[in-house]
């Protein structure tokens, strides 16, 4: 049951060859079998599963079913949900019930989908390798010695492991592509605008992207459809039409220009990775796409850049944990300054703290100008980089991360390194652009990942040729050992 | 030394929408604290704002009222400090690029000379919830029913130079956001409300004085008495060669003096920087055509109509123009009356009595068309300014109509000459030596037969009539 698609799920649940509580159930067990190992989840909703599950085989027996009704998800613990614990990985949202839905937990709430858990990631969003959580690091399912990638680490090691057939994830710099890259799985950033963020805890408001964590590009599609869209309680969403995303999977890439980044393949990407880039590249050219060295100059200032934005950006959407409405509070505290600085100082982790002085400090009167506002300009040259590329090129290739997953610990006293895994991840999120990661071979028995990137709204065009990339290769199939039996 | 004041007005007025500036919650005063605080006003987390495009509508309203440009593009910043009362850590507010830029208010003085006041910005802002530190034993209860109200902050050019003049603007304000219908001008509830910032120099200094900022006026007598207590403050620091500190100030109105908040708050940096959450604000020439259509008559309008049309002087004008009810009421008898003879009444006799008796136009016992009555009576001859004035009392006190009054009291003025002319002999007659110091040339005494004769007829003889026959009489 786990290794099927979406597609294959929904049928079988149609065809009543297996229940929606059956379905669940057999999900809810491979978590308790091997969750213990890995850490993926936060919060396991079991009971509030199988009543989903309750109601969603009624609607199908009613016929009253859409292609999603009765199929498992588990969502990032970033996304409030009604009712169940949402922390951002944080101490200092340990405590916090949301009174309401995301919206977009909601529309897929709508559709009879099942709640199985909400799973583990790096505090607040921040970090790639998922050790900023409170509740633990998260294990790679391919090697339980190396992280599985952040932020969205429990999502992509849940998946990676199925123990849930597909789940959402954020990307702010590449929190979806990147763990997704790590942890062997296809994940998809949305344009900037695609979904809402009405209900998911911020992070860096102009960076923030829900997108989806999924076995197959086909997969992502299908959820997509269902996840994406305008919404009025959002005033950044797009209010741009939503496709069908699964109309043009199959559509032919003969013709399709692609991409790739001289700054992406220099001499400082490991010529191994290299090598897999360039065979997943060659399978485009098989299928008679036209493969091309581009120029994005400006690639190389995305990292200081995002580095300037995103904290600035979190400095301010966290001042709202102060101990006041909610959340975590001090014990008896002396005065209101008391309560701010041992609340927070309590409640937030170190890589939190560090990006809230840096936020703080890249925005005060004296810095500003060096720092944000220049910050600013070189995301206005980013853009521009790649709008000028996509006038000639369909979509571009790259490397989703530098290298394979590294080992826990490895890079925690080392900002910079862990900061360099989303090299090629941050200046797409500044740009705004639609980016997907999918399974692209193995190094040393650890998946690879190659980063789709597509013009703005353009995500039916990546999800197309991604597709079509998993007709004629099966990286995407692979199951860690471990995980391997029911 | 000569000082020269400079006085800059920051006000902050409720826009009078029906929900909150970005989420759905009533915008409404007095309700029982935080029954109107919903998810987005708390600041919980995933929450966004959405911008109330009728708060949009009525500062382009206000931009177009004071002959502002209205910025095509307008972009929300966020404010970041720490305060219980601000649930998100930051206020959202428009910082660079406001929506209302570079307009002005005409102000007219007591002299009656009008004054240009430049309005550099105004911009739209949510308000802050209310810490309330009594009735909570040492600690303090927050209310969050303000937190998101929407604001929009008018903020003046230093064309200010007196408290005369700041009073004058901020009465010139209110009555145009009240016309304008964009907000209540309640200063009780804060829906009007001020901070001053004045500084003084040596009148042939260039560059301003240091200025100190006094928050959260809610009255224009606490405006006035602020302004003229830091003026003298400011200048006896001066003059005795001390400087003066820029700083926040409040006025304590008991002790009828400014002092200083605590000193805290002035080391703030509150880290401006362009609001994620909210794209940039669009203004339309559409939507500026469409609102520019729904701009009643403005003060300044009526002010020059009434001074061109009725012949009123500026200030008689520009005190009509900013009253709503007293010019409708003025239009009325100005119809049928001489506009001064009516300006006039309205502004003498009928303001006195009305201000004795604490009523508003409003409630005036006598109507509009009872007082052009009586003025037509005085216009037409039948009495005499003194007399009509006998008639307003009893109009005040409901005896009847004028005519009624006339009729019954036997008011009617005395118009015979013969009638006049017996009259004038007898108080010759009766005053001998005084008309022998007349005639012997002080000239003076005529004004005392004039009184004489008034007296005699009870003050029912037409004073001109008198006045005539008095000269022929006593060559």
């Amino acid at each position: 049951m786990h290794t099927k698609t979406l597609l294959e799920l929904s049928d079988a649940l149609k065809h009543k060859k297996i229940s929606s509580i059956e379905l669940t159930q057999h999900f809810l067990d491979r978590i308790k079998k091997f969750d213990p190992m890995l850490n993926a989840f936060i919060t396991i909703t079991e009971r509030t599963a199988l009543r989903e599950a309750r109601k969603a085989d009624e609607r199908i027996s009613k016929n009253q079913a859409s292609v999603l009704t009765g199929i498992p998800i588990a969502h990032k613990d970033v996304f409030c949900t009604a009712d169940i614990k949402t922390s951002c990985g944080s101490k200092m949202l340990d405590n916090f019930v949301s009174p309401y839905d995301a919206t977009c937990v909601q529309k897929l709430k709508n559709t009879g989908m099942v709640l199985l858990g909400k799973t583990n990631m790096d505090e607040f969003a921040m970090g790639s390798s998922n050790e900023n959580s409170y509740y633990g690091p998260v294990k790679n399912p391919w090697d339980l010695d190396k992280v599985p990638g952040g932020s969205s680490g429990g999502s992509c090691a849940a998946v990676a492991a199925r123990m849930v057939p597909i789940a959402t994830g954020t990307d702010t710099g590449g929190s979806i592509r990147q763990p997704a890259a790590l942890s062997g799985v296809t994940g998809l950033k949305p344009t900037y605008g695609r979904v809402s963020r009405f209900g998911m805890i911020a992070f860096a408001s102009s960076l923030d992207q829900a997108g989806v964590i999924a076995k197959t590009a086909e997969d992502v599609a299908v959820l997509l459809n269902d996840f994406a869209g305008f919404d009025p309680n959002d005033s950044t969403s797009a209010d741009n039409p939503v496709p069908d995303f699964t109309a043009h999977l199959n559509k032919s890439i003969s013709g399709l220009h692609i991409g790739l980044p001289k700054e992406c393949f220099n001499e400082q990407l490991d010529a191994k990775m290299a090598d897999k880039i360039y065979a997943a590249a060659k399978e485009f050219e098989k299928q008679g796409a036209i493969l091309h060295d581009i120029d994005l100059p400006m690639m190389r200032a995305g990292m200081p850049a995002y580095y300037v934005v995103a904290p600035a950006e979190a400095a301010s959407n966290l001042a709202r944990y102060d101990g006041v409405r909610f959340g975590h509070r001090c014990d008896n505290p002396k005065d209101l300054e008391d309560l701010y600085a041992r609340s927070r100082s309590e409640g937030f982790g170190d890589e939190v703290k560090h990006r809230i002085f840096t936020g703080t400090y890249v925005l005060s009167s004296t810095h500003y100008n060096a720092y944000y506002k220049k910050a600013q300009q070189i995301r206005t040259l980013i853009r521009r980089d790649y709008e000028n590329a996509f006038k000639n090129i369909g979509i571009i290739l790259t490397p989703t991360s530098p290298t394979t997953a590294f080992s826990i610990g490895s890079r925690m006293k080392d900002r910079i390194q862990m900061y360099l895994s989303d090299v090629f991840t941050v200046s797409i999120s500044l740009a705004g652009l639609p980016g997907i990661s999918i399974p692209a071979g193995f190094l040393n028995n650890l998946p690879v990942g190659v980063q789709l990137i597509g013009n703005y709204f353009e995500e039916s065009t990546l999800l197309n040729v991604a597709h079509r990339y998993q007709q004629v290769t099966d990286w995407h199939l692979k199951i860690p050992e471990k995980f391997r039996g029911e | 030394m000569n000082w020269k004041a400079t006085i800059g007005l920051e006000v902050h007025i409720h826009l009078k929408t029906k929900s909150k500036m970005f989420s759905g919650s009533a915008a409404s005063f007095g309700a029982e604290p935080n029954s109107q605080a919903s998810i987005i006003d708390l600041g919980f987390p995933g929450t966004l704002p959405v911008l109330n495009k009728t708060a949009v509508d009525m500062a382009i309203k206000f931009g177009l009222a004071v002959e502002a440009t209205v910025a095509n593009e307008s972009i929300f910043a966020r404010k970041n400090y720490f305060y219980p009362d601000l649930p998100k850590g930051y206020q959202i507010s428009q910082h660079s690029h406001p929506i209302v830029q570079n307009g002005y208010l005409d102000i007219v003085l007591k002299n009656g000379i009008s004054k240009k006041i430049g309005i550099t910005r105004a911009h739209l802002e949510e308000d802050s919830g209310k810490s309330l530190h009594e009735d909570f034993h040492g600690k303090t209860g927050i209310d969050l029913n303000r937190a998101g109200m929407p604001l929009l902050e008018i903020v003046s050019e230093p064309d200010i130079t007196s408290a005369e003049e700041a009073v004058a603007y901020l009465k010139t304000l209110h009555t145009l956001v009240q016309q304008l219908d964009i907000c209540t001008g309640n200063m009780q509830e804060g829906a009007f409300r001020c901070d001053v910032n004045v500084s003084v120099r040596p009148k042939n200094q260039k560059e301003f004085g240091t200025r100190t900022e006094t928050k959260n006026l809610n009255s224009f007598r606490f405006v006035e008495r602020t302004i003229n207590y830091e003026i003298e403050r400011q200048i006896n620091i001066l003059k005795n060669g001390g400087t003066v500190i820029q700083q926040t100030l409040l006025f304590d109105v008991a002790k009828n003096e400014t002092r200083p908040m605590r000193a805290k708050e002035e080391a703030t940096d509150y880290r401006y920087f362009p609001e994620p959450d909210l794209l940039p604000l669009k203004v339309t020439d559409e939507m500026i055509q469409k609102i520019s259509k729904q701009i009643p008559e403005l003060p300044k309008e009526k002010r020059e109509r009434f001074a061109k049309d009725y012949k009123l002087n500026n200030y008689i004008a520009n005190l009509l123009a900013n009253n709503q009810d007293m010019s409708s009421y003025f239009e009325t008898v100005a119809k049928k009356i001489d506009p001064t003879l009516a300006a006039n009444w309205i502004f003498g006799e009928l303001s006195a009595a009305l201000n004795k008796a604490e009523l508003s136009i409003l409630q005036s016992p006598i109507s509009a068309t009872e007082l052009a009555q009586l003025l037509a009576r005085i216009e037409d001859g039948t009495v005499s300014g003194k007399i009509a004035k006998t008639i307003f009392e009893r109009l005040w006190h409901g005896e009847g109509t004028t005519d009624e009054i006339i009729e019954k009291q036997s008011l009617k003025q005395v118009t015979d000459e013969n009638a006049i002319e017996k009259i004038i002999d007898q108080v010759l007659r009766d005053n001998p030596d005084e008309l022998a110091a007349y005639r012997a040339g002080k000239d003076r005494l005529f004004g005392f037969f004039v009184g004489q004769v008034m007296q005699l007829s009870t003050g029912k003889a037409n004073p001109q009539q008198v006045n005539d026959l008095l000269k022929k009489k006593l060559l």
